[in-house]
């Protein structure tokens, strides 16, 4: 078996198939990062797992999960201050949780180099919406470097990691999910023999590090100095690169995964464009494109998300006095969703019919396959949670969720959490539906490691303001939904036992008067303390705890004379009133066309969470199998 | 070789991410040039995932193209119908293990179950060839995906792709037992088609 952790390492040149999220990792080795810091979100938590896979003492550099994004920006600049190369990686709408410190980055003298990664997400195939952070580097002076495939994001980090040393100042690395996630063999140099120079660095000379108003203009021009110096590298690097196809006609200038997707659609086509990929995305290199352009009766800006690109390039063009025809995009539908080969085929032939060669199409029978949407896990305490809760609710009360594994509860049959919008966010929001509010109960969720990323300003607050909303916390002890991550209740960080900080602790020590605790399991239990903590009048919340079973059951399975559980349906008993596929829910149960109800074997976990949900009492636990 | 491509769909949890990483190892070593990728994130809490495989040096991007794959590899009963309507190619052939998780429209009683025939007419008239797989007596579901990857090995699906490649493959990803046990069960059923 090939060892992650062993190639990680790897002295001698080697070539290897990974994703991404792998190659990165091995980039960061060479480049001497000292120390890397994240919160997970998709795509990046497969970073800490190429992490994870080196044995902690054998790791080069210091890696954590902090509690949020901010955090762990604040945490890999207060070392790379101190002389220590740093990165932080965290997902796209991480860049919001961090920006009030990642947008004061580029005023600073940052001594021993930072790259920032950001995994942004086109096609918002895992988060909230697919916001292009390309902004938030012009609003921050920060350069971008963007690759297009797991072999680039090795070579792009560092790049990275060379630019921000040499100027010390900050570089993103801006990644999008199908890069994280791509898979290639990538051929990996040797490793330079580095020696770390421990000696904490820090000197105020070396700033100064206080953004006062004395101080903020000179910093900013240091700002826009550094990136007009990323301008230069960026006129004369490698990474920006030029297809040429010998045609003076058209030309397409892109970058990053939609380049690929080009260069698909492109196989078909009897002429092609001449193409400029840019590896440097921000700043552009006005120069490159400038003669790019010139040598262009017409080029196509084919960017996915938002049109910055296309802006840069008009105005090169404008203040060169240049020509070319320039074709951006072409209405609203070129802003949204991923710049795969199809995407690009239907913008490109949008701007340029006559390029590409008709699709051929299949004989589709378009059947109605039914959907399959995310589903809480077999044996999941947040669906005894919304079983429960919704019998303590009335249909006209309101229910907020959060983000984490619980947001599946907006899903029939529970409908519980009708507002959703980002990391902690349901306290507040709740609150705000209190007011003028004496009719529609109001009830937040919230998962526990939300809870200390960004819950706690909006508990404060509901206790502050004595806002009349009740919290239910669901904890299931990780951070599911990205990978089971540990959080600060755990008693575990990403590298050793540490103190826990529970939940409850943290909340009498914010002054939370009503606070009620129970096991999911305990399903009539948690009705009633619902109905009751509503009634408090005040700010109250409910711990609903129960260990996320995905992770359990995986931990059990791993254990010597593991013995597996499962349910079954008594027939004779059953009168199929379907309370368990229909209220309950779980997956694991079937519903045959003569509308009696099966245990699929395949998923059953045997927790026995749904028995009391039988009006009939026809599930039945079944013994451990013996082990063969 | 141009381009071949196969795509992979099963609920999450089916280990379609251990026979994605089977399979393009198995071709790198076939001595494809190899792209590939997968469903992460909350997706696969009991949802749909898919993997890309591309295999050619004229494919470039890891995501195939809608209607392009020349196989699809489907370890579910509803998701071999979505991935023949989404990704397979007239022409090509459909993989399947046999098994239904049901989808919860279907488990609410609120839509219509997939029924094997629909998979084999559409098959039919698209002249896919429709391959069958199913082990009633498998004792551990997540075996399923080496099950059907012996049947694409035993059919020799993938362009130069052998029972060797496939058997390198695992050695690289599994160790002890683990390996020992899909080893078994890979060779056992392809004792009827030795290449």
């Amino acid at each position: 078996m090939k060892l992650m952790g062993d190639m990680l390492l790897r002295k001698e040149p080697f070539e290897e198939i990974v994703i991404g999220n792998t190659a990165l990792v091995r980039a960061m080795v060479e480049s001497g990062t000292r120390v890397v810091t994240s919160y997970p979100g998709s795509p990046t938590p497969e970073i800490a797992t190429a992490i994870q896979s080196i044995p902690k003492g054998d790791r080069p550099f210091y890696f954590e999960f902090s509690t949020n994004e901010k955090v762990a920006t604040e945490v890999a600049y207060g070392a790379a201050v101190n002389g220590h190369l740093s990165t932080v990686f965290f997902k796209s709408v991480g860049l919001n949780v961090a920006a009030d410190t990642f947008v004061q980055l580029s005023l600073m003298n940052i001594i021993g180099g930072m790259v920032v990664v950001l995994g942004d997400d086109p096609g918002a195939n895992s988060s909230q919406n697919e916001q292009d952070n390309r902004h938030l580097a012009r609003l921050s002076y920060t350069p971008v470097l963007e690759p297009a495939n797991p072999g680039e994001v090795y070579l792009f980090y560092k790049e990275a990691a060379a630019l921000s040393s040499l100027h010390h100042m900050p570089v993103i690395l801006r990644l999008t999910t199908h890069v994280c996630h791509a898979k290639e063999k990538v051929a990996f140099e040797g490793l330079p023999d580095i020696r770390f120079d421990d000696t904490p660095g820090f000197d105020v000379r070396n700033g100064p590090y206080i953004p006062l108003t004395t101080e903020v203009f000179a910093k900013k021009r240091r700002a826009l100095q550094n990136l007009a110096a990323a301008e230069a590298y960026a006129e004369d690097t490698f990474i920006n690169t030029v297809v040429d196809n010998g045609n003076d006609r058209q030309g397409i200038i892109t970058m990053g995964l939609p380049f690929l997707s080009l260069m698909d659609v492109l196989e078909g086509a009897e002429t092609k464009p001449d193409i400029l990929k840019l590896g440097v995305v921000h700043p552009i290199p006005r120069s490159l494109v400038k003669d790019f352009l010139a040598r262009h009766r017409e080029v196509k800006v084919l960017e996915e998300l938002d049109d910055i690109l296309e802006k840069e390039v008009k105005s090169i063009a404008y203040d060169e006095g240049l020509t070319t025809r320039i074709v951006g995009k072409t209405g609203p539908e070129d802003w949204v969703g991923e710049y795969t080969a199809d995407k690009v085929y239907t913008v490109i032939s949008g701007s340029w019919p006559d390029l590409l060669p008709p699709r051929k199409r299949n004989a589709k029978q378009s059947p109605a396959t039914p959907a399959r949407p995310a589903q809480l896990c077999p044996g999941c305490g947040h669906r005894s949670a919304f079983y429960a809760i919704k019998k303590a609710l009335v249909e006209t009360d309101i229910t907020v969720a959060d983000i984490g594994c619980h947001t599946l509860g907006y899903l029939p049959p529970y409908e519980m959490g009708q507002l959703l919008m980002c990391m902690g966010a349901s306290p507040g929001m709740g609150s705000g539906l209190s007011l003028f509010n004496d009719s529609r109960k109001v009830v937040a969720f919230m998962g526990d490691s939300t809870f200390f990323h960004a819950g706690l300003p909006g508990i404060v607050n509901a206790v502050f303001n004595r806002h009349a909303i009740t919290l239910i916390l669901m904890e299931n002890g990780t951070t599911a939904m990205t990978g089971h991550q540990d959080h600060p209740a755990t008693g575990h960080n990403f590298n050793d036992v540490t103190d826990k900080v529970p939940v409850r602790s943290v909340l009498e020590g914010l002054g939370v008067e009503h606070i009620y605790e129970v096991d999911t399991y305990q399903q009539k239990k948690l009705q009633v303390l619902v109905e009751k903590a509503v009634q408090d009048g005040g700010f109250s919340v409910v711990i609903a705890r129960h260990p996320c079973m995905l992770k359990f059951t995986r931990e059990q399975r791993r254990k010597k004379g593991y013995r597996p559980r499962q349910v079954s349906i008594d027939q004779a008993v059953c009168d199929r009133n379907h309370a368990c596929v229909a209220e309950f829910g779980c997956p694991t149960f079937t519903r045959n066309a003569d509308g009696s109800v099966e245990i699929n074997t395949d998923l059953c976990i045997g927790d026995g969470s749904c028995i009391q949900t039988c009006p009939t009492s026809a599930i039945r636990p079944v013994a451990a199998k013996i082990d063969k | 070789m141009d381009a071949f491509n196969a795509y992979l769909i099963g609920v999450g949890g089916q280990g379609i991410g251990m026979l994605s990483e089977i399979m393009i190892r198995a071709a790198d070593y076939a001595g494809h040039n190899v792209k590939a990728v997968d469903t992460h994130g909350l997706a696969q809490r009991g949802g749909t995932v898919v993997s890309h495989l591309r295999l050619g040096d004229r494919v470039h991007a890891p995501v195939i193209p809608d209607g392009e794959a020349h196989l699809v590899v489907a370890l579910e009963r509803n998701e071999a119908l979505r991935g023949l309507d989404t990704a397979a190619r007239d022409g090509g052939d459909l993989v399947f293990y046999d098994t239904v998780w049901q989808p919860l429209g279907v488990r609410l009683g609120r839509e219509a179950p997939v029924h094997e025939e629909q998979l084999a007419k559409q098959c039919r008239n698209r002249s896919i060839r429709c391959h069958r797989v199913y082990d009633p007596n498998l004792d551990d579901q997540r075996m399923q995906n080496i099950v059907v990857l012996a049947e694409i090995g035993c059919l020799g699906l993938i362009p130069d792709v052998s029972h060797a490649h496939f058997r390198s493959a695992m050695e690289d990803l599994l160790a002890g037992s683990l390996l020992e046990k899909n080893m078994a069960l890979y060779n056992a059923k392809c004792r009827r088609h030795p290449q």
